[in-house]
């Protein structure tokens, strides 16, 4: 019996080594051809690079000139850095007053923002880039205003969700004691909600800085992120420049892989929180 | 707090809504309105009722052949992704060695975003088809397969991790009684395990259902629609018709609200069909 359930073990534990490496080798390849000739690449991607297609860091720095991506880096950083912040900030504010305040408008409020979840960002494309334009809300500054209302659905449902789940005597007590609804928010409810604050900002932080089609329409002409300088690579019928594009699809990772592993714990946890809330 | 002083109230809720009527619910009603009408900008449109509506299926097939795609894609899809990423949780919490590993590998792809990952798939993908003399633009069938393959390397670990998560809430108990009762272990995971993951399939179900109708940057970055158009979803056709014909603005608005309808109904739908399937112990 027991050398049978070894026996199995093992065999699980080989079949899910194998298909980690499956789940890996993609990115290796990747990582492979971004040191070969741009020429060398789409003919033999799975060729290691040899003495004659080895270019070294020529696809990065030639990649680097051609889609500003440093400056795509910092772009993307600081519009998901400011909008998460803004989102988990305003929504949490919202959530909260509209689950405690029972009231017509509150739940007029509630399922607008539910609403706008199901709805594909195709529906609003043109006339919220329209909308941008006029308001001048297209400028890495004015795009974070129009990530907290697209944010606001998924956010406020989950800050909901956790915030029923909070016992409102604590809050009538802190009334009594005197404080006004912004000190109860922000003394005794907001320490509360902590852990539910790393949830929301990891799901928008995943969503921001992956984010294509928005930045594309809104800010995409003046002000590239690291999606648009990627689809920028992919250029007109026949110049495009494969090493560039292995180079900047790497670093396009790299910054991925390096948050994924130092947050990874956080990362999980949100997902499923989120999940089990929704 | 039953009530809060107006002023307060707008403190807490005028933020969040003026961001969201600028971003969503006003451009929602104009899209609505701008699709019966003709328009180049916002301002300078001109009422034609249903004429939008009717040109999306009578000027070229593109729209019904996304549509047709796009529910083939996503049957396919929702299907694979959860079978895979509730089979891989439940031999992820057989308490095996390395475990915590897996699940760091198998969840990893999901943080990279839909372009980045759609490249990194068309050079494996044209790096295979090339011994055969061919790419992914050849057909749409490669493109669709292509597209499966894609968004099951992205979504099967996040779907996995959900999964986990409700396999492990189930208490030991339960699982040791049945065992008593003398249950095999294909009785304990229909009549147990699966039963009380019931909650997790819905999320899930839902999740991998609006992703895969809702499918845009992958598509873009695999495909762009090749051959022809033959390879858009419904979201990539919406853009091209908005961006990419002129004069075709109108005709974008209205797929748009269909499109809209449609994923409405179909998530709506979705939820109702499982959550009347879950149940409590």
């Amino acid at each position: 019996m027991y050398a049978k359930k070894n026996l199995q073990n093992n065999i699980t534990f080989i079949f899910l080594f194998i298909l980690a490496i499956l789940f890996l080798v993609p990115i290796f390849i990747v990582l492979m051809n971004s040191f070969k000739g741009r020429f060398f690449i789409s003919d033999a991607p799975f060729a290691l690079p040899n003495s004659q297609t080895f270019v070294g860091l020529k696809n990065y720095t030639v990649g680097l000139a051609k889609t500003g991506f440093i400056q795509a880096f910092f772009y993307s950083l600081f519009i998901t850095v400011f909008s998460v912040g803004t989102i988990v900030l305003f929504t949490s504010m919202t959530a909260w007053c509209i689950t405690r305040v029972k009231s017509k408008v509150s739940s007029i409020i509630y399922y607008v923002l539910i609403f706008s979840m199901i709805v594909p960002f195709q529906m609003v494309m043109f006339t919220m880039s329209k909308a941008a334009n006029v308001l001048r809300l297209d400028n890495p500054i004015g795009i974070i205003v129009l990530y907290l209302g697209f944010g606001a659905g998924l956010s406020v449902f989950i800050f909901s969700g956790f915030v029923k789940s909070i016992p409102h005597e604590i809050e009538e007590a802190a009334t009594i004691d005197g404080c006004n609804p912004i000190q109860t928010f922000f003394l005794i409810v907001f320490p509360i909600l902590q852990p539910i604050y790393i949830t929301v900002a990891i799901l928008n932080t995943m969503w921001i800085w992956n984010d294509y089609l928005l930045p594309y329409l809104v800010i995409g002409s003046n002000y590239r992120t690291i999606p648009i300088a990627i689809q920028y690579l992919q250029g007109g019928y026949g110049s495009k420049d494969m090493g560039a594009m292995m180079a900047m699809l790497v670093l396009a990772i790299i910054p991925i892989v390096i948050f994924y592993l130092a947050l990874q714990k956080y990362i999980i946890q949100g997902v499923v929180a989120g999940a089990v809330k929704g | 707090m039953e009530k809060m002083p107006k002023k307060y109230y707008a403190f807490f809720t005028l933020p969040t809504m003026i961001a969201f009527a600028i971003a969503f619910f006003i451009p929602f009603l104009l899209g609505i309105y701008l699709s019966f009408t003709k328009f180049r900008t916002v301002t300078n449109s001109q009422w034609v009722g249903l004429e939008n509506y009717i040109h999306a299926f009578t000027d070229n097939n593109d729209f019904l052949n996304a549509t047709i795609f796009t529910v083939k894609f996503a049957i396919v899809s929702v299907v694979l992704i959860n079978l895979f990423a509730f089979s891989l949780a439940l031999l992820l919490t057989r308490a095996l060695r390395g475990t915590n590993i897996f699940r760091t590998v198998f969840f990893m792809p999901n943080l990279i975003g839909g372009i980045v990952l759609g490249y990194i798939w068309l050079l494996i993908i044209n790096g295979i088809l090339i011994n055969f003399g061919v790419d992914i633009t050849y057909s749409a069938k490669f493109g669709f397969w292509g597209l499966v393959v894609v968004t099951n390397w992205q979504m099967i670990g996040y779907m996995m991790v959900i999964y986990i998560a409700a396999i492990q809430s189930i208490s030991t108990e339960q699982l040791e009684a049945a065992q008593i009762d003398g249950a095999n272990s294909w009785q304990i995971l229909k009549n147990i395990t699966v039963p009380l993951v019931m909650p997790a399939f819905t999320i899930c179900t839902f999740l991998t259902v609006s992703n895969s109708f809702k499918l845009f940057d992958q598509n873009l970055a695999l495909t762009n629609g090749a051959p022809g158009r033959a390879s858009s979803m419904l979201a990539l056709d919406i853009f091209h018709t908005f961006y990419g014909t002129f004069g075709y603005e109108g005709v974008g608005q209205a797929k748009a609200v269909m499109f809209t309808i449609f994923v409405a109904i179909v998530v709506l739908l979705q939820l109702r069909i499982s959550r009347s399937r879950e149940v409590e112990i």
